[in-house]
C-alpha cells in the first residue's frame, strides 16, 4: 500500500471497502460508540471534546465542545443534530471525499454528539448536487439501521438515535447555518436573526448544533483516544489535523491533511508537489473564496486560525485556491464577485445590491472600460457591505474585494490607464457565469 | 446511474402520485415532524419522475403537504436546481467558478456550445442535451468539471475527454 494520505482523518480513506460496516469496523469503527454510550456521562464528553481543543472545520473555528456546551441540559423540548454537508464554498471538496470514502465516520460522529447533547435525532444536510452521494449515505445509514446501530436501541445501549438525510437543492446561502435550518424545514434557504443561536433555538426552534463533516468525524477519535492523544496535532489554539482541499495549476491538488500549525509552503511545495508547467505562484487563497489571498511573499505562514489571522486572512474551510502569475486578479475578482451575486439570498440590502453593483465595477475594469474612481468605489462599497449585511455572505462577497485590491491594486490601476488587462492571459473567462 | 426520463409535457389537468410512487412519498414524510419539511424532498420526487417540475405538479406537492400552492411555487423558485421549464434528457452542468476558470472552463464550455449548437440554458432541437453554466461544484481540485443530471462528477476534464463523455450521452 502507498504511503497514508494524513494522519488520522484520511489515514485509512482509501482503504477497499470502508465505505461498507464490515471493514469499518474491522479498524475499529463504531468502537467508541460502544465504550462511550452509557459509560461516560454527556457532561464528561462535552469536557472531553472541550478539552481537545477542536474547533469548526467549516470555516468559522468555533470551539466545538463550547458550542455544545451551550445546549440547555434538562429540557423536556425535542433536541436535534445537524451536520452540515452543504459544502458550497468555492475551493473547497473535502467533505465530498470523506462522506464518499468513509459515512460511517460521519454516522459515528453524529451518534456520538447525539450522546453528549441528548438528542435522539439527527439529519445531514447534503447541498443538492450531491444527490448521488445521498444515495451512498443512506446504504450506510440503512446498513447502520439493521445492526442495531441506530434506531430505538442503539448498540444495545437503550439510548435511541434515529438519522436521516436531507437533500437541498442548489443554494450556497444554505451552508450559513440558521438558512440551512430555513432549507430543512422546507422553507426558502434565507438566513435567521441570531441571537437565538441554534444551540438554544434551532431546528422547529428546538435546541440544535449544526456542525461540519470534517468537525464530525474527528469526534469519534477525540472520545475514543482522548484531548491529550488529540493534541499530539496542531497547535495550543489550533488542534488537531485540517484537511486542506487545493485547487488550481499545482501538481497533485486535491485533499491533502496535516496537522494545523504547518506552513502554507509545505503544503504547495511537499505534498502538492509545486506548480505546473513551470508556472510562477502569484496568489494563495487559503481559505475558501470568502476570504482575502496571500502574496508569494507570505508562503511560510502557519496554516493555523491564529497565523492567517496575523497574515491578514483567514483559515476558513481550508480550501486552498492557487493562482499563477498568469492569471489576471481583476478577472478572478470578477469571477468571484458573479458568484456571491448569484448566491446573495436577496434578503438584505447591501448584500443583494452591493454584490451586484461591484460585479458591474469590475466588469467594467476587465474590459478596459473602468474609471479612476472606480478603485475607491469598490473599497468603499466593500467598506459598507462588511458587517452590515443580515449574514455572513456578504461579509464573504466583501472581504475578498478589500484583500485583491490591498496586495493587488497595481493591477486594478493597470486595467484603467491602460484600458485594458496586465496579465498574459492563458485562457479567456470573458464568457460570465450563470445568468 | 442513467440519464433523466425526457422531460414530459406540462399536464392539462390535476396530477397523482403513482402506486409507485407513493412509498417513496410516504417515506420523505415519515423523516419530519411536519409535513412541510417534505417540501424538498417531494420535488425532488417529483422532478425524477416528470422531469421538470410543471405547476400541476407543484400544486399536488403543495396538496401532499397541506400548504397553499404560494407556498410550494415560493421555495420551488428559490432553488435554481429545480427546473421550472423543460431540460433535455441529459443536462450538462459546467462549472464556472475561480477554481475551474483557473483550468480551462471557459474552454470546455465553448467546446461544448459549439459542438452542440446550444449557448446557456438552451436545449438541443431534439431535446437531448440542455447546457448550462453552473457555480461551484465542490469539485475544485479536478476542475474543469461537469455534472450530468444527478450524477457523480466529471472531472479533469479536456476536449477529448468531453468528446468522450457525450458519446456515452445517447
Amino acid at each position: 500500500m502507498s504511503a497514508p494520505r494524513g494522519p488520522l482523518l484520511l489515514k485509512d480513506i482509501d482503504t477497499p471497502g470502508l465505505a461498507g460496516l464490515e471493514t469499518y469496523r474491522r479498524i475499529g469503527g463504531y468502537a467508541t460508540v460502544t465504550a462511550t454510550l452509557g459509560r461516560q456521562t454527556p457532561g464528561q464528553c462535552i469536557e472531553i471534546v472541550k478539552a481537545s481543543g477542536l474547533r469548526g472545520r467549516g470555516g468559522a473555528g468555533f470551539p466545538t465542545g463550547l458550542k455544545w456546551s451551550f445546549v440547555p441540559k434538562g429540557t423536556e423540548r425535542p433536541k436535534y443534530v445537524v451536520c452540515n454537508a452543504d459544502e458550497s464554498e468555492p475551493g473547497t471538496f473535502k467533505d465530498r471525499e470523506l462522506i464518499e470514502k468513509n459515512p460511517h465516520s460521519l454516522i459515528e460522529g453524529m451518534i456520538l454528539a447525539g450522546w453528549a447533547i441528548q438528542s435522539n435525532a439527527g439529519y445531514v444536510y447534503l447541498r443538492g448536487e450531491f444527490g448521488w452521494l445521498q444515495e451512498v449515505l443512506d446504504q450506510a445509514i440503512a446498513e447502520a439501521y439493521a445492526a442495531g446501530l441506530l434506531g430505538r436501541d442503539v448498540a444495545g445501549t437503550g439510548f435511541r438515535f434515529d438519522l436521516h438525510t436531507h437533500l437541498g437543492a442548489g443554494a450556497y446561502i444554505c451552508g450559513e447555518e440558521t438558512a440551512l435550518l430555513s432549507s430543512l424545514e422546507g422553507y426558502r434557504g434565507q438566513p435567521r436573526l441570531k441571537p437565538p443561536f441554534p444551540a438554544v433555538e434551532g431546528l422547529y426552534r428546538c435546541p440544535t448544533i449544526v456542525n461540519n463533516v470534517e468537525t464530525l468525524v474527528n469526534v469519534p477519535h477525540i472520545l475514543g483516544q482522548g484531548a491529550a492523544w488529540y493534541r499530539q496535532w496542531g497547535t495550543e489554539k489550533s488542534a488537531g489535523t485540517k484537511v486542506f482541499s487545493v485547487s488550481g495549476p499545482v501538481k497533485r491538488p486535491g485533499n491533502h491533511e496535516l496537522p494545523l500549525g504547518v506552513p502554507l509552503r509545505v503544503l504547495l511545495e511537499e505534498h502538492c508537489g509545486g506548480m505546473r508547467h513551470g508556472l510562477k505562484l502569484k496568489a494563495v487563497i487559503p481559505g475558501g473564496s470568502s476570504v482575502p489571498p496571500l502574496t508569494a511573499d507570505l508562503l511560510d505562514t502557519p496554516l493555523d486560525f491564529e497565523s492567517m489571522n496575523a497574515a491578514g486572512t483567514f483559515l476558513g474551510s481550508g480550501g486552498v485556491i492557487v493562482i499563477d502569475e498568469q492569471t489576471c486578479m481583476v478577472d478572478s475578482l470578477w469571477n468571484l464577485m458573479r458568484f456571491y451575486t448569484h448566491e446573495s439570498c436577496g434578503k438584505c440590502t447591501p448584500c443583494r445590491e452591493g454584490t451586484y453593483w461591484m460585479t458591474g465595477i469590475l466588469e467594467r475594469l476587465e474590459h478596459g472600460q473602468g474609471r479612476a474612481s472606480d478603485l475607491d468605489l469598490l473599497a468603499d462599497l466593500a467598506d459598507n457591505i462588511l458587517g452590515r449585511s443580515f449574514c455572513p455572505l456578504g461579509d464573504a462577497a466583501a472581504m475578498p474585494v478589500q484583500g485583491f485590491l490591498k496586495h493587488f491594486r497595481a493591477e486594478f490601476e493597470h486595467h484603467v490607464a491602460h484600458r485594458g488587462c496586465l496579465a498574459n492571459r492563458r485562457r479567456d473567462s470573458r464568457t460570465g457565469g450563470p445568468a | 446511474m442513467s440519464g433523466a426520463p425526457a422531460p414530459r409535457a406540462a399536464p392539462a389537468g390535476p396530477v397523482a402520485w403513482s402506486a409507485a410512487l407513493q412509498p417513496k412519498v410516504d417515506e420523505a414524510l415519515a423523516h419530519y415532524p411536519n409535513r412541510r419539511s417534505a417540501i424538498l424532498p417531494l420535488l425532488w420526487v417529483a422532478q425524477r419522475e416528470w422531469g421538470w417540475l410543471p405547476p400541476e405538479v407543484l400544486r399536488l406537492v403543495a396538496r401532499t403537504v397541506e400548504l397553499p400552492d404560494a407556498e410550494v411555487f415560493g421555495v420551488a423558485t428559490f432553488y435554481t436546481m429545480f427546473n421550472l421549464k423543460p431540460v433535455g434528457k441529459y443536462h450538462l452542468q459546467v462549472c464556472m467558478t475561480l477554481s475551474c476558470s483557473l483550468m480551462g472552463a471557459d474552454r470546455i464550455f465553448q467546446h461544448l456550445s459549439r459542438k452542440l449548437g446550444i449557448g446557456h440554458g438552451e436545449t438541443t432541437p431534439d431535446g437531448r442535451f440542455t447546457l448550462r453554466r453552473v457555480e461551484c461544484l465542490a469539485a475544485c481540485g479536478g476542475g474543469p468539471c461537469l455534472q450530468v443530471n444527478e450524477e457523480k462528477f466529471h472531472e479533469n476534464l479536456d476536449e477529448a475527454a468531453v468528446n468522450r463523455l457525450l458519446e456515452t450521452l445517447k
